[in-house]
């Protein structure tokens, strides 16, 4: 199951994007309820880039940040939010989550870690669905309600789904990689643990027919900007998302996808 | 009435996609897309060059526009990237800043 018993307690090793993370964690009750989340994604194989004490507390109120805050202070990174505080250093890879017994909040600090270490190597967080079909990754992109669920929903059987939520790109090469995730919207549907070269990104929007049109580079990277998760203000890792989402746009074809809400749409994807 | 000299920031990150100007601001990570107007300003912002010099020299020959017409336009549009930390404004010439040491991570 990926549980490896410690001194400290008991370990889990959830590896995302290639990206391997190990929590450590006292409580067994929190440790199995990882295995659940991230079932797919637990790797006790792999050799971690980062780890996690996770110290489990009572249900309150942790700090006082009603959104998410993310600062760079004294060589380490401190994650906020109402619910949680964690503090990481990058150098050792080393960092500690405080919060209670539930998968929200260790889901927000994962992303962020990720997020972090991703915008150093060209790789995004983005909010999208992806899937792979015949070996290709496809991106759609759109806000809340632009259709990432639908798509998602609507995808044929010869289509794997990564996510209908929060999509991983990483770097490769002259081109991104599209990985999956367990970062689940409103699918509820944990992604696979597969890869792919990405192919294309689709900027969603619902329409009355079916329709694909090119998107200026210009209005391509505001609209990936738009979409890319990020928690920080740091001017440098700004600056690297920034060029890493200009990037993106310049290596990979971005279309504007209008469509019907019916399994149609699955016909112009390829 | 006093000189204005403006600099481009460093907090910043800028691309030319397609021929467009876009800059990102890492104080509140605001995305700008400028014309070719602001383009022309935010390329010539070196902190020693007076905006009035810039928009005589620069924009009215380019664009064939009243210089106290193009100067208060510029000014407006110095002012708005000035508040989201994307120019930095003086009245004085602003010298460049040293260069940051690297962070590792």
């Amino acid at each position: 199951m990926g549980e490896l018993a410690t001194a400290a307690g008991q370990e889990i090793v959830i590896e995302i994007g290639g990206m391997p993370v190990l929590v450590r964690t006292e409580s067994r009750d929190f440790l199995r309820m990882l295995e659940d989340r991230y079932a797919g994604f637990v790797n006790p194989a792999a050799n971690p880039a980062c780890e996690f004490d996770v110290e489990i507390v009572p249900p309150g109120k942790i700090t006082d940040e009603d959104e998410v805050a993310v600062r760079f202070n004294s060589g380490r990174w401190l994650i906020e939010r109402g619910d949680l505080r964690a503090k990481w250093d990058p150098a050792s890879g080393r960092g500690w989550i405080r919060q209670s017994a539930n998968p929200y909040s260790i889901d927000t600090a994962l992303r962020i870690v990720h997020s972090l270490i991703l915008a150093r190597e060209g790789g995004l967080l983005v909010h999208a669905a992806s899937a792979v079909r015949d070996g290709k990754a496809f991106l759609f992109a759109g806000v809340s309600g632009a259709g990432k669920t639908t798509i998602s929903r609507l995808a044929p059987a010869d289509v794997t789904l990564l996510t209908d939520e929060i999509s991983y790109l990483r770097r490769n090469g002259p081109g991104y990689v599209a990985h999956g995730t367990p970062f689940a919207g409103e699918l509820a549907k944990v992604g696979e643990n597969v890869q792919a070269p990405l192919a294309a990104l689709y900027l969603l929007q619902q329409g009355t027919e079916n329709a694909i049109e090119p998107v200026s580079a210009g209005d391509a990277a505001r609209s990936v900007l738009e979409n890319v998760l990020f928690f920080t203000h740091d001017p440098e890792l700004v600056s690297m998302v920034f060029d890493s989402a200009c990037d993106l746009v310049r290596c990979v074809p971005v279309y504007r996808l209008t469509f019907v809400p019916d399994a149609r749409v699955w016909e112009l994807i390829a | 009435m006093s000189p204005v000299y403006i600099a481009r920031s460093t907090a910043i990150a800028a691309r030319v996609l397609d021929g467009e100007m876009m800059i990102m601001s890492a104080k509140d990570s605001t995305l700008f897309t400028l014309n070719p107007v602001g383009t022309i300003i935010w390329q010539s912002a070196d902190g020693q060059t007076p905006l009035a010099a810039i928009v005589e020299h620069k924009i009215c020959p380019e664009f064939e526009v009243e210089p106290s017409e193009a100067l208060k336009d510029a000014e407006s549009f110095v002012n708005d990237l000035a508040s989201h930390g994307i120019l930095l404004v003086s009245e004085q010439p602003i010298s460049p800043p040293p260069s940051a040491p690297g962070r590792a991570q």
